[in-house]
């Protein structure tokens, strides 16, 4: 409130916006950066005529209770020297727990760094917590506020100064002008997105294709070792099979991997494509028809796929047909034979695009 | 800064200190004319309410981030070239994965401190979506997002919304088993948008899923492009605050006209600055004793494997519990799929949680035509249908965030899997509406309640006999603060039909038509409350610190009606209609 006074008295001579004449000569000469001398405050303060008195303090100085004052600021200060401690401690344990080759020795490291600089902060702030509520005094302050819509005069204001402004620039006057220069704005607009294109090939038809094709092996996807039927003793669980020679080609895994499942002679029914299998071994898509995660889990007794996602579940022994969940389509199945060798290979690429729906798969 | 110009006269004490102080106040102000407003500003009045530190653990939690984030910048390698490991963790020894996948490795197990920052970097994203989540509630049940602050209520929506971005984003680059497959996901769900869906999925992967450059470009959003909207959206936020100055909960003496509480400094700055530290030290000890995101476990990605029972971060979960819930709807119409089973699950649900949570202030002022602004906030049971709305969409989000988690609770309960999302299937739709309706009764019981306790003051539970054998209980004088809070409600907007939309009392002709007819329906739902009894009109929040003898006034009050009507007018007129609200409009 008073502080505009006290603001003016603070311009170094000359320095005010006007009437630095008048400043000059009511304050003594004093260099940029410096405080002014105390008397230039007195002055300023109380003792000239034309400034209010100082006014009331706002702020009570001491808490009322004194003396839980001073016990907590014992316990204030007690809780700061722990966080110092704690934030000590922290040093030194990054210098004194190295990282073995263990995980225990990582984990050990980690308890004691993350132990000590969370004792630090808690302790800063249960300390600055019980700062203001036991040592600053308790107090309760009203601020007025006031409505936030401008009074109808600056309104007024800002709407004349608006059209002056729309008016002189002559743009609503002139249509020409306007019209290119919006014209000239759409194809700056357009320019970044068309720099985007080349983030990426188009796609073409690479969704509906994977790397199989006639002859490739299917190969054991952690050994890399082919199957012969006779590998299966019994029916059984489920393998995860990948495109020979593609081991290391995620890109093409995304889509190729597929499983087998050896089943009792009948158990394989329609739409199962028969012709498809070798010794009631059966070849379906691992990539889920939902949104694309590899169905990773078998149940021997009910011949159910299950897709760990969403839980979508297929009928293995009638070609993969959705039993439950959100998937639409059953995982296709990979049209399997044997090569001269004896070992299961494609006969084919799959018939229909493995993986999640999209636009263009119809 | 100021300390020259508000050192009491005289009162030159001139330690060092002070001459520092006074030193660089006057270098500063000397050149930025700042001492009039910093003053001001730090004696800005700070009301206090622990719902307010909400957002201040949200804010805490992004600064946070910021630091721990910049840390992991400095050793972390967005690559996804393909390497064969031979590091520290023997375990994955031998083992194919991708520099990225390598170096958040190395973060974890050759950085000292690294572990400690990863952790606390990912406990401090949950936290920040929890804290944002807790924020938004609070804002909601207590109307604070009301006129004037729509426009922070949107900011909020927004930042929530680059918040799950930004957390989906971080939880990529490692490029582990789990964060390989929520990428598939991702990618699967943009394939489902019809006609451009696949040219998006192209371009975002560079190519096909997974590529070669979905990891470079996921960190520079991750650490600039989001970061940088975030912060410049976060000051927005907290400017307007300041500006618009924080709301208050209702009390003695506080009224739409004022702000009580304390001021910046010194109260409030070591308030926050407590506050800061405790956010930061709990983070610190969660991450030393709670293991989180530990990637070492899962493995690298892996295009041939998932594992089972893997969940993402909590804020995800409503999107993948929407990805369980939906029957497995598909059309294949002119050579084209609809694949409805992942578009509607991935795009409506929080589709309609965003727009609607943006409309909805516009929405409920057009309903209640209340023009007013509001710098107390609402006690949730004064606004029921309010209420009861927001807990029926909260349980509309909690049953898909619990079904995200199906599998769990199936095993857990030993329920059949299938069994949880059929039932979830109807509770998504029952639910909210069971929700709204019970979630009403409470609040109009509770607001009959504290009419009642108005009207006879507190029950003592001391039973008094009466000189001719009549047993009483005691009731004892409603103190006036808590007067105060019950009587919050006379600002509450005014059922429509009463007349008009504004003053005049002439019926509005835009309440005529077929959409006002619906605007009155929807005020009639809105509007829906206990009367506050008779002679409580004056209402001590009206007119500020008041009038001690209208509790009197109220006790022998007679039938709380709909009388009430004038108590609301009364707070009406009084508190709204003066401000400015046409002139100048244009
Ligand atoms: C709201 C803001 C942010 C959220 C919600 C967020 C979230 C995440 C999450 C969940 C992770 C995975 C952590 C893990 O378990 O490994 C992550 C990783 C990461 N974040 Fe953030 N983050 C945010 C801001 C930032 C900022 C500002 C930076 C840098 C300036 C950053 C840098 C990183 C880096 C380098 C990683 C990968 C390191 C690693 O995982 O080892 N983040 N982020
Ligand atoms: S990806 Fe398989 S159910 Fe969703």
């Amino acid at each position: 409130m008073s502080s505009t006074e006290g603001y003016t008295g603070d311009f170094p001579p000359g320095g005010g916006p006007d009437g630095g004449e008048a400043e000059a000569s009511r304050a003594p000469h004093r260099v940029i950066g410096t405080p002014p001398p105390a008397e230039q405050r007195t002055l300023l303060g109380t003792s000239e005529s034309d400034a209010p008195p100082a006014p009331p303090r706002e702020l009570p100085a001491d808490p009322d209770d004194l003396a839980g004052a001073s016990r907590a600021e014992k316990i204030v200060a007690a809780l700061f020297i722990l966080a110092m401690l704690a934030g000590f401690g922290f040093i030194a344990a990054y210098i004194g727990l190295p990282l073995g080759a263990s995980l225990d020795s990582v984990l050990r490291s980690n308890l004691a760094l993350g132990i000590s600089m969370g004792v630090a902060f808690m302790a800063m702030g249960v300390g600055a917590v019980i700062w203001v509520r036991r040592l600053m005094p308790d107090v309760e302050l009203t601020e007025a506020r006031k409505p936030l819509a401008s009074p109808p005069e600056d309104r007024e204001a800002f709407a004349e100064t608006f059209r002056e402004g729309a008016e002189t620039s002559q743009f609503v006057k002139r249509p020409i002008l306007r019209r290119s220069l919006i014209a000239a704005t759409v194809p700056l607009l357009l320019a970044p997105l068309v720099l985007l294109r080349d983030l990426g090939p188009l796609p073409g038809t690479k969704l509906r294709h994977t790397v199989w094709r006639k002859g490739l092996r299917l190969v054991i996807s952690d050994t890399g070792r082919p199957i012969r039927p006779a590998d299966f003793g019994s029916p059984g669980g489920m393998i995860t099979v990948i495109p020979e020679g593609y081991q290391t080609n995620d890109n093409a895994l995304v889509k190729a991997t597929a499983i087998i499942i050896k089943f009792e002679p009948g158990e394989l029914k329609y739409p199962t494509n028969l012709k498809w299998t070798v010794d009631n071994i059966v070849a379906y898509s691992k990539i889920c028809t939902h949104v694309g995660c590899p169905v990773a889990l078998y149940e021997q007794t009910t011949h159910h796929i299950l897709c760990p996602c969403h839980q979508s579940t297929f009928d293995a022994t009638k070609g993969a047909t959705v039993l439950f969940g959100p998937a639409n389509r059953p995982l296709p199945q990979l049209p399997m034979g044997v090569d001269s060798e004896g070992y299961l290979v494609a006969l084919s690429d799959f018939k229909v695009p493995v993986g999640p729906s999209f636009w263009e798969r119809g | 800064m100021t300390s020259t110009n508000e050192a009491p006269a005289g009162a030159a004490g001139e330690g060092p200190v002070e001459k520092v102080l006074a030193g660089t106040g006057t270098f500063l102000d000397d050149r930025l004319h700042a001492a009039k407003s910093t003053r001001t500003l730090l004696k800005k009045v700070f009301p206090d309410h622990w719902t307010f530190l909400l957002g201040e653990i949200a804010l805490y939690s992004f600064i946070i981030l910021l630091l721990t984030g910049t840390f992991l910048t400095l050793f972390f390698k967005p690559s996804m070239t393909s390497l064969v490991y031979h590091g520290t963790y023997s375990r994955l020894d031998g083992v194919r994965m991708s520099e990225a996948y390598a170096s958040t490795l190395n973060i974890s197990f050759d950085v000292r401190g690294g572990l400690l920052m990863r952790q606390i970097h990912h406990w401090a994203a949950d936290l920040f979506m929890a804290a944002i989540m807790a924020h938004m509630i609070r804002i909601f049940f207590t109307g604070a997002y009301r006129k004037p602050r729509e426009l922070n209520w949107l900011i909020g929506i927004t930042l929530f919304t680059l918040g799950m971005l930004e957390g989906l984003f971080g939880y990529s680059l490692p490029d582990d088993l789990l964060s390989g497959a929520g990428l598939r996901i991702l990618e699967g769900v943009i394939l489902g948008i019809p006609i451009v869906g696949t040219y998006i999925s192209f371009f975002l992967f560079g190519g096909q899923f997974p590529g070669m450059d979905i990891i470079p470009r996921l960190y520079i959003i991750h650490v600039l492009l989001i970061p940088g909207l975030l912060l410049a959206l976060i000051t927005a936020h907290l400017f307007l605050m300041f500006h618009q100055k924080h709301t208050q909960m209702p009390g003695k003496g506080r009224t739409d006209k004022n702000v009580v509480g304390q001021p910046l400094y010194p109260y409030f700055m070591a308030k926050t600055g407590a506050f800061f530290f405790f956010v930061f030290g709990v983070l610190a000890l969660l991450s030393a004793l709670a293991q989180i995101n530990p990637v070492w476990l899962y493995g690298p990605y892996n295009p041939v494997a998932m594992s089972a029972g893997s969940q993402p971060d909590f804020y995800m979960g409503m999107l993948e519990g929407a990805l369980r819930i939906f029957p497995n709807w598909s059309w294949n119409l002119w050579g084209h799929t609809f694949a409805w089973n992942v578009l509607i699950p991935a795009l409506v649900p929080l589709g309609l949680l965003f727009t609607g949570a943006a409309l909805w202030p516009f929405l409920e002022r057009w309903i209640t035509g209340d023009q007013r602004e509001h710098h107390v906030n609402d006690r949730p049971r004064n606004a029921a249908t309010r209420t009861a709305i927001g807990i029926a969409v909260i349980t509309w989000y909690g049953i898909m965030w619990l079904e995200g988690a199906n599998d769990v609770i199936a095993d857990h309960f030993q329920i059949s899997l299938y069994t949880t999302t059929e039932i979830a299937r109807y509770a998504v739709v029952i639910g909210p509406v069971i929700a709204y309706i019970l979630t009403k009764r409470i609040c109009l019981g509770l607001q009959r309640k504290d009419a009642a306790t108005l009207l006879h003051g507190y029950e003592t539970g001391i039973i008094q006999m009466r000189p001719n054998g009549e047993y009483v209980e005691l009731h004892a004088p409603v103190p006036e603060e808590e007067r105060a809070v019950l009587e919050a409600r006379t600002t509450a907007p005014l059922p429509l039909e009463a007349g008009s939309d504004d003053d005049s009392g002439v019926p509005d002709p835009a309440l005529r038509g077929p959409v006002g007819k619906l605007r009155l329906a929807l005020n009639r739902v809105v509007t829906e409350s206990v009367p506050l009894p008779v002679g409580n009109g004056h209402g001590t929040n009206g007119h500020g610190n008041g009038h001690g003898g209208n509790g009197h006034g109220s006790s022998v009050a007679g039938e709380p009606e709909r009388a009430a009507v004038t108590s609301g007018e009364d707070g009406k007129t009084l508190l709204g209609r003066d401000s400015p609200e046409d002139p100048g409009e244009h």
